[in-house]
């Protein structure tokens, strides 16, 4: 029941992607770009988003479980730090590059052919080597490697 | 329809999807995360579901005859690898990309969420100058 809940929500997020114009690395790539011929298409796409999510976050923080009887599980960390920060500034600068982000990208991986699943398996050899970075005995000596989600 | 209008219904979609997975799974739909564990093998068949249902759309989308956009067509595979790298490691050193931080974070009012959000719009930006403006103004092609 789990998996099939998050199967359809997965595949819900999958359709919004398709009609917002996230999955055209153009478009993408337009609203970023602020110096040149600037295209606002995508701010109604996260707009859109939060107006949706906003209210569920609300109620989340009343419940302790969700309707399937899980514990809900919202991220307890508060502080800024360096990692969050300089993790954010790399992702900027891939994203910017390619115009793609993971979720599109695995929706593209699904009809794009080769590029996409080449910048999709590009994505989870990054996450998997940063994983395995964190755990080597010098990482340790930083900030808790572990991750929500 | 108008273009902003079909970006806001797909973004409303977005925003339902999340809040389907927080207040029925108990998870936030933070995609990077989701794709991370899952490829670490770690248990649970709902991200892989999840993952699928996302895959699944653009299989349904290939069957439909949606054709690959020419804009990804055209980029070169080196960088599109060396993208897809920087995004897989900032996105586990940020603990999070566009669906995590930008809609999920935001939702629920993170202030690291929104100083991620910021930060990673903001070198997102800085590359497609890079791109578009300042290499080729040097005589570069990126």
């Amino acid at each position: 029941m789990r998996a099939l809940a998050a199967g359809v929500f997965g595949a819900l997020f999958g359709i919004g992607l398709l009609a917002s114009g996230m999955l055209d690395p153009a478009k993408v790539i337009g609203f970023l770009d602020v110096a040149g011929r600037w295209n606002p298409q995508l701010a109604f796409v996260m707009g859109g988003a939060i107006a949706a999510a906003f209210p569920a976050f609300r109620i989340a923080r009343r419940r302790e479980r969700a309707m399937l009887g899980d514990p809900i599980r919202l991220p307890d960390r508060r502080g800024l730090d360096g990692r969050l920060v300089a993790g954010a500034a790399l992702f900027g600068l891939g994203w910017g590059l390619a115009g793609v982000c993971p979720g599109p990208a695995l929706v593209l991986a699904g009809f794009a052919g080769p590029l996409a699943w080449l910048f999709l398996a590009s994505v989870v050899a990054g996450l998997l080597a940063a994983r395995a970075a964190g755990r080597t005995p010098a990482a340790k000596l930083g900030p808790p490697a572990a991750r929500r989600g | 329809m108008h273009p902003y209008v079909q970006s806001l219904l797909g973004g409303l979609l977005i925003g339902a999807a999340s809040a389907g997975l927080l207040l029925v799974n108990g998870r936030i739909a933070g995609i990077s995360g989701i794709l991370s564990n899952a490829a670490a093998l770690k248990a649970g068949a709902w991200r892989w579901t999840f993952l699928g249902g996302l895959f699944a759309v653009g299989a349904v989308a290939a069957v439909a005859g949606r054709g690959v956009p020419p804009s990804l067509a055209a980029e070169r595979p080196g960088l599109l690898v060396a993208a897809g790298l920087l995004v897989g490691v900032g996105t586990h050193l940020g603990s999070g990309c566009t669906s995590g931080h930008g809609v999920c974070g935001l939702s629920n009012l993170s202030r690291r969420s929104l100083v991620a959000t910021a930060t990673f719009m903001a070198t997102a930006a800085a590359a497609v100058f890079a791109v578009r403006h300042a290499g080729p103004a040097l005589g570069l092609a990126l």
